[in-house]
């Protein structure tokens, strides 16, 4: 560190290089962040969700096979490499015929990887509503679904909107990895540019301040949101 | 109107209702005291089919389901709207105002008209003395005012007898007479009322008829008066010897 600081400090060419690469990478990088980080995050988000919350009630439900399924599915995505599976999608699936472009490979991965992990603060969330808010519902002549949508789902977002932020922020970061299934993401772009200019260092610092500005912003919009989901409970 | 008949509901191992026999007629108010345990809240559940009776019948107006068979999922949610339930911890809907929660029942359901259930629901909260306080949410309520809105939740459905299982039981003292007001309102509309509760005012001043249970059974029946001054039972003389 101290080498790398000396060398540039005795060096001001040395510096307005560095300046420059910076600054001329930067757009590459942050088209990189629109056209795929922030697509590829927001698209497997709602998917993953739809598939967690759905993945939460059949574990739930009194449906065995369901439950099995279910359980089988987290269980087999918690217990593997999130870049093992991406593997499996994007170089495995072809030699069996299935050819899935980098992009949709990226979202199927982190779908069902979202999927698992959230299906589980789901269902804890599900099961941390008080027995009495079911029989409220049914009491009044609500059926299981009214009474899960109405009363139940509402009060389970509340709950598990804390740790599901912290999912979305994960799924943020963990994006990075479709670099490795050859999508153009931020990351990728960083290896790119590094590649013909060598400013590995430089180049990786500003992709992470990218990272870091990103998930700042968001843990501030996630800070406001629980805000206002709280203004039901004292 | 409400007719229980061998009525049993076990759980697992414990059989908690013996075999119920109970006739109640239109517009009576039926208290039900016991000791801790005997089954009270249990026959309240069974007559709102939030537990499954393990056999007998019960009969309310011209509906009635059979136990002794198994019954049919769709047969429950009809049923149970013949029945307002107001439970002893309240369990309003947290996240809807007062409002709200006397308005979802018509609206999810019956799937009345937003703008004629907005009235209804204002006209029942105001009688239960909530007129001003339609936008709280449940959190900024006291208790007895929480379980006012779940009596208001309950009438929305409109339903053929009002079930109570110990409404005061969770409220400091002193709120305890509105809810009972409210009670004793209904009672002089009309409204067929099964109430568990050891409120003994409310029981002399607005029972028809008081019913002793333990031990899964009825023990005794008869007007609150004569329950109360001269019980035929021991375990009736035991029972409220403890609670006086
Ligand atoms: N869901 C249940 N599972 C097992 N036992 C239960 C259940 N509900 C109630 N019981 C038991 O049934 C008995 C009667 O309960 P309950 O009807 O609540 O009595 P009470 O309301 O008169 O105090 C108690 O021994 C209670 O433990
Ligand atoms: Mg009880």
């Amino acid at each position: 560190m101290k080498m790398f600081l000396n060398s540039i400090i005795a060096d001001p060419e040395r510096v307005s290089r560095l300046i420059d690469i910076a600054q001329s990478s930067l757009q590459p990088l942050l088209k990189g962040a629109i056209l795929y980080t922030i697509p590829l995050t927001l698209i497997t988000f709602v998917c993953g969700l739809i598939l967690a919350v759905l993945t939460a009630l059949a574990r739930i439900s009194s449906v065995k096979p369901l439950q099995i399924i279910a359980r089988i599915y987290v269980s087999a995505i918690r217990g593997t490499p999130l870049l093992v599976q991406l593997f499996i999608i994007f170089y495995g699936l072809p030699t069996i015929g299935v050819v899935i472009d980098p992009f949709p490979s990226a979202v199927i991965g982190f779908s069902l990887n979202v999927g698992a992990y959230a299906s589980e603060i789901i269902r804890a969330a599900i099961l941390s509503i008080p027995k009495g808010q079911w029989e409220a519902g049914y009491s009044i002549g609500m059926s299981y679904p009214q009474t899960l949508k109405r009363i139940i789902l509402p009060q389970a977002s509340r709950v598990s909107l804390p740790p599901l932020s912290n999912t979305f922020i994960s799924l943020v970061k963990d994006t990075s990895l479709a670099a490795m299934i050859l999508v153009t993401e931020m990351f990728r772009r960083a290896q790119e540019i590094a590649a013909t200019n060598y400013e590995f260092l430089l180049l990786y610092l500003e992709v992470a301040l990218i990272y870091w500005v990103i998930c700042f912003i968001l843990s501030i919009i996630q800070g406001r949101l629980e805000k206002r989901m709280d203004r039901f409970v004292s | 109107m409400i007719s229980i008949k061998g009525l049993h509901k076990r759980f697992d191992q414990l059989e908690v209702l013996k075999g119920i026999d109970l006739e109640v007629e239109k517009g009576k108010v039926v208290v039900v005291i016991g000791p801790s345990g005997s089954g009270k809240t249990t026959l309240l559940r069974c007559l709102n089919v939030l537990e499954t009776p393990t056999s007998g019948s019960i009969g309310i107006e011209d509906q009635s389901l059979d136990f002794s068979s198994s019954v049919s999922k769709k047969a429950v949610p009809p049923f149970r709207r013949l029945t307002g339930m107001v439970f002893q911890s309240y369990n309003l809907f947290p996240h809807m105002t007062a409002l709200e929660n006397v308005m979802e029942g018509p609206i999810t359901v019956k799937k009345e008209s937003k703008e004629a259930v907005r009235k209804k629901a204002e006209q029942l909260l105001t009688k239960v003395g909530l007129g001003d306080k339609l936008d709280y949410y449940p959190f900024q309520l006291s208790g007895g005012q929480q379980q006012r809105v779940g009596i208001a939740r309950a009438l929305a459905m409109e339903p053929k007898v009002m079930l109570f299982d110990e409404p005061t039981s969770a409220l400091d003292p002193e709120l305890v007479g509105e809810v009972l007001k409210v009670m004793k309102d209904l009672a002089n509309e009309g409204m067929t009322m099964i109430v568990v509760t050891h409120e003994m005012r409310f029981a002399r001043e607005a029972a028809d008829e008081v019913i002793f249970m333990d031990g899964g059974f009825i023990v005794e029946r008869g007007k609150p008066e004569d329950i109360f001054t001269s019980p035929k039972e021991e375990r009736t003389k035991q029972f409220l010897r403890l609670i006086q």
